[in-house]
């Protein structure tokens, strides 16, 4: 594979940074909502800023090389502190603001972190907490100044402070930092991630500038992204997704990103921003969904007739109308009708108004929600990538947007399928190396430059279309050779709005049995209207009225689970609810909230042992982990029913 | 803690100064029923002082004579040293002094954002006729104190329920409001009246975390009254202890800990 030639003008952030103050000069850069009121820094004022930080970040001895942590939620402050640290020669490296202390001092601990920019107290206290084993870490700079007032501030400084000091040292500094970027180049590296762990610790990966720009420059060209676009910037800065879209895009095409005023704002001020580029997991979209079917459940009978009515049509034509087929003139007039009485108001409310380009990417996404969506003229496609592909692996291109595929390879990538099903990919974006783990970069890329993804897929034949179907390492078989995926049932369960997560056992086994995780939002309203009380979530949990509907809800899933001959052996026989939520504090999910299989067989052993051996309940001690890290312990009876099963279809040959 | 020095320095390093408030001989009677008799004690500049004692013991009426609300019969208010003609509840919080309430007293079916507005209202200077102009002197009057209210609801981070009505929100949101409210008013003097009450273990830290805050981020002097004992001897600098309206026992958490009267009152005696 030869390397595309990235123009050297603009190989580097700080390159695109001094490009952007002259050709965007007095366009938004970053807006943020503070204080009510949404302010913004045109990109002349944002290369002044990052230029501050990045003289004081000088004054206070940062070196080319060294590893800067930012931690915090998304502020503009903060990605600004991401192109200061590589103004600096240094590398940026964000990470999830919710960790806990320990993966927090893990991941510092582990990239040598001798910089941190922490976004408030929390997280300072965590890096404080973590410093005893931290040597390598030389200052902290910090952003909210509350309750920071009676740190020792030997080695504390606030932000603002950095900054005046670098305006005020900018003589003597300027030309430093001048030589600094002057040095980089495409292949100097542009950011380190961490990967969420769905298995063992977290790995840092290396992404060189060229991964970055060029990952953002093919994504930018393939969705026809302007300056004039609009985003919402409202992920986890640590994500590889959110440096490329409120990073690596924004500064290629030079459009604005908008950080939330905190996190439980975002619905409303994504709905002033009106983003028209928006990016969200399925998680986010099947919660959008369950909200307004509990609030459509409270509204006035003509609205529950005309919310019905209009989606029945939506549903008929609205697909259609989105990919550019043709429909009649009636049912398009009707559809039009629609729109103004229902589908625009909805799609306003919502926050989707302006949505030109929407991805869900991470896990499958339920065929109702994406349905919903799509339906409402909301043009939300799925992607397939990895944080080591710098995201891009395969994508749906406009008017070819199916919900059971991931789309074609996007521009530039190459896939294969080796004989076991796995998928490889190889492209621009492939990242350089894991950090100090030559073992494991070895294993996932080989010397031509083929990244193994860790998952089972095939290309459909005819329309070249990539399928996912589940983690290479879940796929497995049962007792009677017959194949078990079991992420293909629990996508099905996930789809019903008060089953929040849900894990699947069968592996070896001679049926499939789950554990359910009910949406206290969802099920607590169901329980309002139907004037059921409890104290708890394990109260509820446990409720006989809850199993009887998670019941009904997973025979309809085994009825179409035994309609696809491959997998007719997945269903479930017997069901719990869990008394807790799996939570990433406790380690049972990532902190992108996928499921960590073998940690939860561990902990649960006792409950998937009664699962599997007749018991009507069983009695549990689960140990908790509080925010703070302090522990605790839940005691519980957990309930074990029994479902019907469909007969299974003969395999087809 | 020196208590003879005019002022000293806490062991977190927040400063604590001379009294600001003292209450002389206070004796509230209710036709025949004495709610408070001859109670002394000072609040310092900087300090959380809490009033502690079993129900009934006259923390809230104390709070009540405090605020201006209730006329003792026998004893003086001095403020910023100067002795303080009976007055009205009003005119008191003209002169700093803001309070919350043990059953939230906040307007239901408004939004938190005019709830807490309402606090500014001492500081609104524009009258009926300007309000009604709008432009010029009462626009700016307006934004003026939306700022400051915007700080505050910054500050307690209920950005979000900006426009919700309060009568919509969980009980401790609504304590929360409460606190904005009387936080918007710029007090010099914070009065607390159960912050905590029927709140559970994480909204009681959230809003300990809040007072600790308030008390240090402003430099607020904040008298407090709380059930939860936990909470008082975690958070307060000085404690004074009420039983039957008198008082028992007054100093820091660990010397009233270990008094005998307050632990007397709090489990029993055995009487003969």
């Amino acid at each position: 594979m030869t390397a595309t030639v990235i123009d050297s003008d603009l190989d580097t952030f700080p390159k695109l940074l001094a490009r952007n103050a002259v050709k965007f000069a007095n366009a938004p850069a970053y807006r943020e909502k503070e204080f009510g009121i949404w302010q913004s820094w045109t990109w002349s004022q944002a290369k002044d800023e990052i230029e501050a930080l990045a003289l004081g970040m000088l004054a206070l001895g940062l070196n080319a090389g060294d590893h800067v942590a930012i931690i915090g939620r998304n502020r503009p402050y903060l990605y600004w502190a991401m192109t200061a640290a590589q103004c600096c020669g240094a590398i940026p490296v964000p990470l999830y603001e919710d960790s806990s202390p320990e993966e927090m001092a893990y991941v510092l601990k582990h990239a040598g972190v001798r910089f941190v920019i922490a976004g408030d107290q929390e997280q300072v206290d965590k890096v404080l907490d973590a410093q005893d084993e931290l040597p390598t870490i030389d200052e902290i700079i910090y952003l909210d100044k509350r309750g920071m007032r009676k740190y020792d501030h030997k080695h504390l400084n606030a932000y603002e402070d950095v900054q005046a000091e670098g305006r005020a040292g900018h003589y003597r500094l300027e030309p430093i930092l001048k030589e600094r970027s002057a040095a980089l180049n495409a292949d100097s590296t542009c950011v380190m991630l961490y990967t969420s762990g769905t298995t063992g610790r977290p790995k840092g990966v290396v992404m060189s500038n060229r991964n970055i720009i060029w990952a953002s420059t093919s994504s930018s060209e393939f969705d026809a992204l302007t300056q004039t676009d609009s985003v919402m910037a409202y992920l986890p800065m640590a994500w590889v997704g959110d440096f490329i879209f409120s990073i690596g895009q924004c500064y290629w095409t030079g459009f604005c990103v908008s950080c939330p005023e905190s996190a439980e704002t975002m619905s409303t001020d994504l709905r002033e921003i009106g983003a028209t580029y928006f990016f969200a997991p399925p998680r986010f979209f099947e919660g959008v969904l369950t909200s307004v079917m509990i609030r459509m459940k409270d509204a006035s009978a003509l609205k529950q007739w005309m919310f019905k009515y209009f989606m029945d049509h939506a549903k008929k034509v609205g697909r259609p109308l989105l990919d550019g087929k043709s429909v009649g003139l009636l049912d398009r007039l009707k559809y039009m009708l629609g729109d103004i009485l229902m589908y625009g108001p909805l799609k306003n409310t919502i926050g989707m108004s302006r949505v030109r380009v929407g991805y869900t990417a991470g896990e499958a996404i339920g065929p109702e929600i994406f349905e919903f969506y799509r339906s409402l003229g909301i043009n939300l496609k799925q992607l397939y990538g990895q944080t080591e592909a710098s995201v891009y692996i395969a994508q749906q291109p406009d008017g070819e947007v199916r919900i059971d595929t991931v789309g074609v390879p996007s521009p530039g990538v190459e896939v294969r399928i080796d004989e076991s099903g796995e998928i490889f990919y190889r492209s621009e974006g492939a990242f350089v190396e894991y950090y100090n783990n030559p073992e494991s970069t070895a294993d996932t890329k080989d010397p031509e430059g083929w990244v193994a993804t860790g998952d089972a897929g095939f290309f459909e034949e005819g329309t070249g279309q990539l399928r996912i179907i589940d983690r290479a390492k879940d796929v497995g078989k049962m007792a009677d050779g017959s194949m078990f995926a079991p992420k293909f049932v629990e996508n099905k369960l996930k789809f019903f709005p008060d089953i929040l997560e849900t894990v699947v056992f069968g592996l070896g086994r001679e049926t499939c049995t789950a554990f359910i995780n009910i949406d206290l939002t969802a099920v607590g309203n169901w329980a309002e209207r139907n004037n059921i009380a409890y104290a708890s979530y394990q109260e509820l949990a446990g409720h006989p009225e809850v199993y009887k509907s998670i019941k009904s809800h997973i025979e309809e899933v085994n009825k179409s689970v035994a309609e696809d001959a491959m997998l007719s052996g997945c269903q479930i026989y017997r069901f719990l609810i869990l008394h807790k939520e799996l939570d990433p504090d406790d380690g049972e999910i990532t902190r992108t909230r996928k499921v960590r299989r073998r940690i939860i067989e561990d902990k649960y052993a006792d409950l998937i042992e009664g699962l599997y051996n007749g018991a009507t309940e069983v009695a549990t001690e689960t140990e908790v982990t509080y925010e703070d890290g302090r522990k605790g312990s839940i005691k519980a009876t957990v309930k074990i029913e029994d479902v019907k099963t469909v007969a299974r279809k003969a395999q087809a040959a | 803690m020196n208590a003879t020095a005019e002022s000293y320095v806490t062991e977190d390093g927040r400063t604590i100064g001379a009294p600001v408030m003292e209450v002389k001989n206070i004796t509230l009677k209710f036709g025949g029923v004495t709610a408070i008799s001859n109670i002394s004690f000072d609040i310092r500049e900087g300090e959380i002082r809490a009033i502690i004692g079993p129900n009934g013991a006259g923390k809230s009426s104390m709070l009540n004579v405090i605020n201006g609300f209730y006329h003792p019969q026998e004893g003086e208010i001095w403020f910023h040293g100067e002795k303080r003609k009976p007055m009205k509840p009003y005119q008191i919080a003209q002169q700093g002094i803001a309070r919350t309430f043990q059953n939230i007293a906040l307007f239901k079916g408004m939004s938190t954002l005019d709830n807490i507005m309402t606090g500014r209202f001492t500081h609104m200077k524009t009258n009926m006729l300007k309000q009604a102009i709008w432009k010029g002197p009462a626009e700016r009057e307006e934004s003026l104190n939306r700022d400051i209210v915007e700080h505050v609801i910054d500050f307690l981070e209920i950005q979000a329920i900006r426009k919700t009505p309060v009568g919509r929100l969980p009980y401790g949101l609504q304590k929360r409001v409460e606190l904005g409210r009387a936080l918007a008013a710029q007090p010099k003097l914070l009065l607390l009246d159960e912050p905590m009450a029927g709140m559970n273990v994480e909204e009681k830290e959230d809003m300990s975390r809040f007072i600790l805050d308030v008390n240090d981020e402003f430099g607020t002097t904040i008298a407090l009254i709380e059930h939860d004992m936990g909470v008082v001897m975690d958070i307060s600098d000085r404690v004074v202890v009420l039983d039957y309206g008198k008082k028992i026992g007054d100093g820091t958490p660990d010397e009233v800990r270990n008094n005998q009267d307050v632990i007397d009152a709090y489990l029993g005696v055995a009487h003969d």
